[in-house]
């Protein structure tokens, strides 16, 4: 064992060496990133994953939109009417309810966007000469999403009855289409974009908050004193998420008073089941940002999940881009997302006045997805060091 | 002997006088193993010490105990309680104090032993911690963030903190590292005060002196425990013959060149003005050195090895064995 340094190695350079420093610190950094394997395959993962999913997903002139027709009576002219609906290629029939209480709770549960009432004595009118009208409802708590639709309707009115004889030919169409967008009459996008916000900030500040919280143990050594106490994983998880749950109530509680004060959405419906649905939405992504934490294997790991996670939050659940004008699997996808949930609850409370029953459906796949969130986090929790 | 009587009452019934059995223990991590074919056992109210170099499982041995690591092969008990299957219980009645600080650093002393007094069940945590303050003499400190607190003080509060619960083993590993002379021997006493009371202490350790404090002491290496007994039983064990040679510093510099390989001469060491010559055959390192017994400018003398020239030797034996 020889203690004498090699002169040779020991030489050093003159002047400062700016750039052989901040080469030295480069190296070093593209070791480190190398080492994290995670991280590596996200740098290539993300971009390609995103672009994949929301370039064929996202469609501004949404089609196939999900729409009901009450018919008052049953005529030729009636259904012709309805195939013209269809073939504007904006509609899609999805529901015939009987009654007009029907069509409106169909309406404010956001089970269909439009809905479409032929009266009674239709027909008979159209032969007469006189020139009926029909009504058209539109859910207008999007704008966007209601507004190319619309427009296609006068088009269709020109041409809905060409084929259909024994209607008298005339310059003038034969029948008229009044139009009534109800919920945001005046079309405000922010009446619709204010509640989606509420939804879309909780999302990003309660994953951040629990996303490091196991991480963070991991990292500053604390974790193996934890692990040598005796405390189960459970009693772990919901000791870390409870705190969060009243930090996101007072951030939602914040986040409505401003858009009522300042941008004067209204709250229709009831407060209380509000806050009750708002609480389970925080409790769900808080969960959520949980489970990551106990996959991920630093800190970094962490918020990069976070951020993945995010992204289709903004872009799949209805936020940015009509929720009914994206194909199917897209729609699947989004239904996986506790945001796009959130969003139908607190616009339907906020702008349609809904009630808890119209809400069932997505409250309850808000706390199903909250399981199984918390299931995956219990399990995957590591009671050892192994 | 009443506290060791009240504290037997509370833990498990079926726990004797062993409180640490365990046999033929063996952990491997990505196939090398780190602990091999350990066997150990340890008395109620001992302070036994547990001596290794680097990497040799000591930790990894620890962590089994108290649950945290799951041994690949072998069987034991801790308190009683089976290490595979009763974690649970284990973890409630000992004191892990873990080599690197893994108290919060962003709470206070106070909050700390709150915490934790909180998370054992104490009927009255607010009480307990403030009787552990004033006992580890952190009175003034107890609104201090634990972070800013310095070396010793860090390292008498996690001995606070894992005694906060009243356990019945204590498991320190490398307690004192970092850890000035005067803080050492303070904690020292303490160590022995604990075991007074019946406490089991488990510690891990570097420092010699450190070795002599404790009842018995055990040496791994390699992931194997070599030789466990009293600080006497291991150094006549040892069989290692000893010379110290005293000179000056350039004579000694040469001397130790020349003597490092020569048959029988098995380990050459300086301290300060003085060589340790150490071979495992007297007789052949009698031989080996005679040549050099002659010279004036040294001053030979017979002595017994000490605990580091018995570790030292130990592990270069294990080293030949493992390659």
């Amino acid at each position: 064992m020889s203690h004498i340094i090699p002169r040779e190695a020991s030489r050093r350079h003159r002047g400062n060496g700016f750039w052989r420093k901040t080469w030295a610190v480069l190296i070093k950094e593209f070791i480190q990133l190398q080492r994290d394997r995670v991280s590596f395959g996200m740098i290539v993962m993300i971009p390609l994953m995103q672009l994949l999913l929301f370039g064929y997903a996202i469609n501004t002139t949404p089609r196939n939109l999900p729409t009901a027709v009450l018919l008052q009576e049953h005529s030729d002219v009636g259904r012709s009417i309805l195939a013209a609906f269809a073939n504007t290629g904006y509609f899609r029939v999805t529901e015939l309810p009987t009654t007009e209480a029907e069509l409106d709770r169909l309406l404010a549960s956001g089970k269909v966007l439009f809905g479409v009432e032929i009266p009674a004595n239709f027909e008979r009118a159209l032969r007469r000469g006189e020139v009926p009208s029909m009504l058209v409802i539109a859910d207008a708590t999007d704008p966007v999403a209601a507004g190319s639709a619309l427009g296609a309707l006068s088009r269709m009115v020109q041409t809905a009855l060409v084929h259909d004889y024994a209607i008298p030919e005339a310059g003038a169409p034969a029948f008229e289409i009044r139009t009534h967008a109800r919920y945001n009459p005046a079309g405000k996008t922010e009446l619709n974009i204010v509640p989606g916000l509420v939804g879309t900030i909780l999302t990003m500040t309660m994953l951040i908050f629990t996303a490091l919280s196991v991480t963070r143990e991991i990292e500053r050594g604390t974790m193996e004193n934890l692990l040598a106490m005796p405390i189960t994983p459970i009693e772990i998880m919901l000791g870390k998420i409870f705190p969060y749950v009243v930090v996101g109530f007072v951030q939602a509680a914040m986040i409505i008073g401003v858009g009522i004060v300042l941008f004067h959405v209204p709250v229709l419906g009831s407060l209380f089941v509000l806050a009750g649905l708002s609480t389970l939405f925080i409790a769900t992504n808080l969960s959520i940002g949980y489970t990551f934490s106990t996959v991920a294997q630093n800190q970094l790991q962490a918020m990069q999940m976070s951020i993945m996670f995010f992204l289709p939050n903004i872009l799949l659940s209805g936020f940015m881009f009509p929720f009914a004008g994206m194909p199917v699997w897209a729609q699947w996808v989004g239904e996986m997302l506790p945001l796009t949930h959130y969003l139908r609850i607190v616009r339907s409370i906020m702008l349609k006045g809904a009630t808890l029953s119209d809400l069932h459906y997505d409250a309850a796949a808000m706390a199903g997805l909250m399981l199984v969130a918390m299931t995956i986090a219990v399990t995957r929790f590591r009671r050892t060091l192994d | 002997m009443s506290e060791v009587n009240t504290a037997s009452k509370i833990s498990n019934p079926n726990v004797g006088d062993v409180v640490i059995d365990v046999q033929h223990l063996t952990k491997k991590f990505d196939g090398r193993a780190v602990v091999r074919d350990l066997s150990m056992q340890v008395k109620r109210g001992t302070i036994y010490g547990f001596l290794g170099p680097n990497g040799s499982g000591k930790t990894t041995t620890i962590r089994m105990l108290c649950g945290l690591l799951t041994p690949d092969e072998g069987t034991g008990t801790c308190l009683g309680y089976d290490i595979r299957t009763e974690t649970d219980k284990i973890k409630t009645q000992v004191g892990y104090m873990t080599q690197r600080f893994s108290l919060y650093q962003d709470l206070s002393v106070r909050e700390n032993l709150e915490f934790i007094g909180r998370v054992y069940g104490l009927d009255n945590p607010k009480a307990a911690a403030r009787a552990a303050i004033k006992r580890l003499g952190l009175s003034g400190r107890e609104e201090q963030l634990a972070g800013e607190l310095s070396g010793g003080w860090k390292q008498r509060l996690a001995l606070g903190a894992c005694t906060l619960p009243s356990p019945q083993l204590l498991l320190l590993d490398e307690p004192t590292a970092g850890v000035d002379p005067k803080a050492r021997r303070e904690f020292w006493n303490e160590i022995h005060a604990l075991a007074a009371d019946g406490l089991t202490v488990l510690v891990s350790t570097h420092y010699m002196d450190e070795a002599e404090r404790c009842h018995e002491i055990a040496y791994i290496a390699y992931g194997e425990l070599l030789v466990h007994g009293t600080v006497e039983h291991v150094i006549a064990a040892s069989h290692l013959t000893t010379y110290i040679v005293s000179a000056d510093a350039g004579t000694l510099n040469t001397l130790s060149q020349e003597l490092t390989g020569k048959p029988g001469v098995d380990m050459v060491a300086p301290f300060g003005t003085s060589l340790h010559v150490s071979g495992r055959d007297g007789a052949a390192l009698e031989a080996g050195i005679a040549p050099y017994r002659r010279r004036a400018d040294l001053d030979w003398k017979k002595s017994e090895p000490s605990l580091e020239d018995v570790f030292i030797d130990l592990m270069s034996k294990a080293q030949d064995n493992f390659q």
